[in-house]
């Protein structure tokens, strides 16, 4: 259990100045939520081709280490063992391949599981290359400043981003806190690593007791320290780092959308 | 020279939800004036109002009865919230529970964004702020990095880049060890000596409280003895009635005289001590 929390990291980001670290944060999100769009619409395996090539592109250029990019994957294992199995055992159609005991692999069978199987991997491989290259904090800026224009209709874009900057402030500290507190309880003969669900559970109550009196006297004391430093909410707030499209962005969605044109006119290729 | 802060017969009570029999009465008629410029220490036992008071200086709390002037804006005036809250900054005990952001210029920034300052205009106040207090270097660090001391430089920071003319601390070294604890004081005096920032340093630690040029002790809300450190710290009687202890060169000096030796009770440091010692036949 102590060793979990050590394994915590917060984000995934490594650090970097390459072309696709220093692109505009917003400007990243946006083309990552059009990629994913994109792969949603390739019907053939012939656009994967595509991907691929514009993903090795963004992987090259940003110097993650392709280990770092396979462990992004290892936590969806499961699901990705699961929906191939699925779609190889239950798509109906095709011709007849083998069958292991009352299951019946077709065709079409394999297709389908290798098709979903890619289309798996690249959703993750895509959104990872985007929490690789931008710290949290960098995120943090985009999504608020893409929220802002739906403040009007009620959206608080402000004391989201305010509410996850604190969030990721804090985790350090509540880390080494909870750390703090298990050896205490540890050191009184508390006993976090025996027995059953149930019991384990249980045992965790003289931790997470002191845990919570503890965060909510720092989210007081905070409250009173923001207040004292002039905090009043978004209104009329200004930034120390203003986002900045550049050249650099414009290369970035140029790319893109070469891509998507491509990807789209592969729906009309024969095969 | 101007006053900074003055309160006019300050009384508060904190509301007392549950039942009003037991309401306490925290800060009891105090007339209070600082001058600008100087360096203030308040001490006192626990729960003798110390915090309370600095909060008033703040307008985080308003007074029950009476009044408290910021720079002549009187707290409960809520169109000079904001001013008041710039012109007197505060720095607390817990450097863990008072910084912002994930990266130390951002929280340096916190203050300046919040008032709506320019971008360009807030850079030069974090790079001036962060130079005051000698933590430029880390300006890219996470404050979960730091030392305690350093967080509490850049908490420090983070009030001078609102460009305050006074600075509150309520017990800001009560939790650094004591290489942080210097750090900090060192820090404190320096930004009264070169920036004429007016310090209000609310401490348990007498050595830090010598180094004032006023020393102020509270007791049950009201003020027990007020004047230089000398002559404050001369009542050794009274403070240890109060149940506060003195530093402990006064205390031997403090001895010595009971003793019978020829000693004056002023002696605040070692070196005074030892310059005494040494003079003496
Ligand atoms: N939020 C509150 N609600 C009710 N009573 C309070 C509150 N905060 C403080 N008090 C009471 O007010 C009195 C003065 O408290 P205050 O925190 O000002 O003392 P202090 O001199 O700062 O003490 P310390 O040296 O422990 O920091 C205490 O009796 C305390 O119990
Ligand atoms: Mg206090």
């Amino acid at each position: 259990m102590l060793i979990m929390l050590k394994n915590i990291t917060i984000g995934q980001y490594i650090p970097g100045n390459t072309f696709i670290h220093r692109l505009d944060p917003r400007v990243k999100i946006i083309l990552s939520i059009i990629f994913i769009i994109s792969l949603f619409i390739i019907t053939k395996f012939s656009g994967y081709i595509f991907i691929l090539l514009f993903l090795l592109l963004s992987v090259f250029v940003s110097k993650i280490p392709l280990s770092y990019i396979f462990k992004g994957l290892k936590p969806i294992l499961v699901i990705l063992i699961l929906t191939v199995g699925l779609n190889v055992f239950f798509t109906p159609g095709g011709t007849y391949l083998a069958s292991i005991g009352p299951l019946k692999i077709t065709s079409n069978g394999v297709r389908l599981a290798l098709f979903m199987g890619l289309r798996l991997i690249f959703l993750i491989v895509g959104t990872s290359l985007l929490t690789l290259t931008t710290s949290p904090i960098a995120l943090t800026d985009g999504i608020e400043n893409l929220l802002t224009p739906f403040k009007s209709i009620g959206l608080p874009a402000h004391e989201l981003a305010m509410m996850m900057t604190i969030a990721l402030r804090f985790i350090p500290t509540l880390l080494e806190e909870t750390d703090k507190i298990m050896k205490a309880q540890m050191a009184r003969g508390a006993d976090f690593e025996s027995g059953n669900l149930v019991k384990r559970a249980k045992n965790l109550i003289p931790l997470l007791v002191p845990l919570f009196i503890s965060a909510f006297r720092r989210a007081d004391e905070l409250a009173v320290a923001m207040e004292a430093r002039c905090y009043r909410g978004g209104f009329n707030r200004t930034k120390l780092k203003q986002l900045k499209v550049s050249n650099r962005d414009y290369i970035a969605i140029l790319f893109t959308a070469i891509l998507v044109g491509i990807i789209i006119w592969n729906r009309f290729w024969p095969w | 020279m101007g006053k900074i802060i003055m309160t006019k017969d300050l009384t508060f009570v904190y509301e007392a939800e549950s039942n009003d029999s037991s309401k306490k009465i925290v800060l009891n008629s105090l007339n209070i004036d600082i001058d600008e410029g100087k360096f203030v220490a308040i001490i006192g036992h626990n729960g003798s109002g110390k915090s309370t008071l600095a909060k008033h200086f703040n307008a985080l709390l308003v007074p029950t009865e009476g009044d408290v002037y910021i720079n002549g804006m009187n707290t409960k005036d809520t169109s000079h919230l904001w001013d008041i809250r710039q012109t007197a900054g505060m720095v607390f005990q817990n450097p863990d529970n008072q910084l912002v952001a994930t990266i130390v210029e951002e929280d340096v920034a916190f203050g300046p964004e919040n008032l709506g300052i320019d971008p360009k205009e807030i850079r030069e106040r974090v790079d001036f702020a962060l130079n005051a207090v000698d933590m430029y270097k880390y300006r890219e660090f996470a404050p979960h990095m730091l030392s305690g001391g350093q967080k509490q430089r850049i908490a420090i920071a983070g009030v001078i880049a609102m460009r305050p003319q006074c600075i509150i601390l309520d017990e800001p070294t009560a939790m650094l060890d004591p290489k942080g604890r210097k750090e900090v004081i060192k820090t404190v005096q320096k930004l009264n000596k070169e920036n004429g920032i007016t310090i209000i340093l609310i401490t348990h630690f007498m050595e830090e409280a010598v180094l004032a040029d006023r020393v102020i002790v509270m007791d049950n809300g009201k003020i027990a003895l007020d004047g230089t450190p000398k002559d404050v710290f001369k009542e050794v009687k009274i403070l240890k009635d109060l149940g506060l202890d003195v530093p402990q060169v006064t205390e031997l000096a403090y001895k010595l005289k009971q003793e019978g030796i020829d000693i004056p009770t002023e002696i605040l440091t070692v070196d005074e001590m030892v310059r005494f010692i040494c003079q003496y036949k």
